[in-house]
């Protein structure tokens, strides 16, 4: 060991702490320089953690349903009085749909309709979230060799979640469409309008830029649509809901804090992909 | 506790003591970054990702107050890296904030120390509440865009609650298996 004299060892401690909060402004432009290379750390510190997070996940989701069923038994009356009444609700729109579908049928084959190609999945764990503070995101455990790609859309059982923003060996990053960053083309459903839906890190994304004279009506559907060529159109968003404030609101049909398992499609869309994806930088811009 | 076997001008411990004397001295900076990991785990807790930063905040400034040889800045430079990488948070942005943070405790630590649990608290209040300003405005200025200082709000709030709780049981730990002079 290098024996350095008192005055000289303690002007060096007096130098660590400049030292190194310049050596933070440093790493800030970095940061900003050079994204690639960040996220490849970012990504390659998530590929050690992801499995790590994987083996914890399961046991906490045991958990969390054993609660959930605890907390259920004591709504168990209520909760069967209320699924009666929407089973029978559901069953009459069942009927509904099944018509629709046959006359569906019938005029595509009337038309010639050239279907669209079934899109390929692949399943994925949620193992973390991955927002941080002013993000929402969240990490996804794809195991080695998987074909997920950036710009993968993820769904799960109920709606749209995000997309494919970072991409490590073994994990990948999703960002939810809540993200302050996110900007997702939709189209109203009974109007046929189009909007943007805008996400503000909060619960549920704000519906901006709609057609003047077709403003979005509360409990309208909502669904993606094709412009920009970064999803494809149709997918379910979720229901428009005004605050008190008279803000058009969607309600997303995807549970967005409970992200278990998401679907991840390839719809082959490369249309808005970041160049780079750094937390809230703008990812699927709907540049209009 | 092992009594010294006899008083002596140098004394040569042996290996295992040393180890022991290195272990609780760096005891602080390993429980900040047990917690860090900790919190990032999915434990569904909400505002998670707002109690990962704090507890880390509580951590550096108890820690630099009252033991500064184990938390020294080169300990907190790491912590901020990891932090930020884990948090997706601009790269440095933690980094400095805990480093001003630490460089506060350095300097208030003499007058501080003396005084009593609730002022210190006041001081981490005015702490915390500076630290979570400067990240907002920090990551709305290198994001380019207006953040809902809504986030900022809970944080500060989570690590002014969390402090006393923390500081609890951080101080058992400094007077027990954190302190090198119990090796």
């Amino acid at each position: 060991m290098i024996r350095l004299s008192i005055p000289f060892r303690q002007a060096l401690s007096k130098l660590t702490l400049p030292v190194l909060i310049a050596g933070a402004f440093g790493m800030m432009l970095l940061g900003k320089a050079d994204t690639f290379l960040v996220e490849r750390a970012r990504m390659a510190l998530a590929d050690v953690l992801a499995p790590v997070y994987g083996v914890l996940a399961e046991p906490l989701s045991t958990l969390r349903s054993g609660v959930d069923n605890l907390r259920h038994t004591l709504t168990i009356y209520e909760d069967n009085a209320r699924l009666r009444e929407e089973n029978d609700r559901l069953r009459q729109w069942q009927s509904v749909a099944q018509a629709l579908d046959a006359e569906n049928m019938a005029l595509k084959a009337n038309l010639r309709w050239i279907p669209d190609p079934a899109p390929s999945y692949l399943t994925a764990r949620v193992v973390a979230d991955a927002g941080g503070i002013y993000a929402r995101a969240v990490l996804l455990s794809s195991g080695p060799n998987n074909a997920v790609t950036k710009g993968q859309v993820a769904l799960d059982d109920r709606g749209l979640v995000g997309r494919v923003t970072e991409l490590g060996v073994r994990s990948a990053r999703v960002m939810l469409i809540t993200d302050i960053s996110s900007r997702v083309p939709v189209v109203l459903e009974n109007s046929r309008a189009h909007a943007v839906l805008v996400g503000n890190n909060g619960a549920r994304p704000r519906l901006l830029f709609w057609p003047e004279g077709s403003p979005p009506v509360e409990g309208e559907r909502i669904t993606t649509s094709a412009e920009a060529n970064a999803f494809p159109a149709g997918l379910p968003v979720g229901v428009v809901h005004y605050t008190s404030g008279k803000v058009a609101e969607v309600e997303p049909y995807a549970q967005l804090d409970r992200l278990e398992i998401v679907r991840l499609f390839d719809y082959g869309m490369r249309g808005v992909l970041p160049p780079e994806a750094t937390v809230a930088k703008p990812s699927f811009e709907g540049k209009k | 506790m092992r009594a010294r076997a006899r008083p002596s001008i140098r004394s040569n411990p042996n290996l295992g003591r040393r180890l022991d004397v290195a272990a609780r001295a760096s005891m602080p900076t390993i429980i900040t970054i047990g917690l860090l990991l900790l919190l990032a785990t999915p434990l569904g807790l909400p505002g998670q990702a707002q109690w990962q930063r704090a507890t880390a905040l509580c951590c550096i400034y108890f820690w630099s107050l009252f033991r500064p040889a184990s938390m020294p800045p080169l300990s907190v430079f790491c912590i901020g890296v990891l932090a930020d990488l884990l948090a997706y948070a601009p790269l440095g942005m933690s980094v400095l904030i805990w480093l001003i943070a630490h460089g506060l405790a350095m300097r208030w630590r003499r007058g501080l120390t003396r005084l009593g649990f609730v002022l210190v608290w006041f001081s981490f209040i005015a702490v915390a509440t500076g630290a979570a300003t400067l990240e907002w405005a920090m990551t709305s200025l290198l994001s380019f865009k207006f953040l809902p200082p809504r986030d900022a709000l809970l944080e500060a709030g989570i690590a002014m609650g969390a402090y006393p709780i923390l500081a609890v049981w951080l101080t058992r730990a400094h007077q027990t298996f954190a302190n090198p002079d119990q090796a």
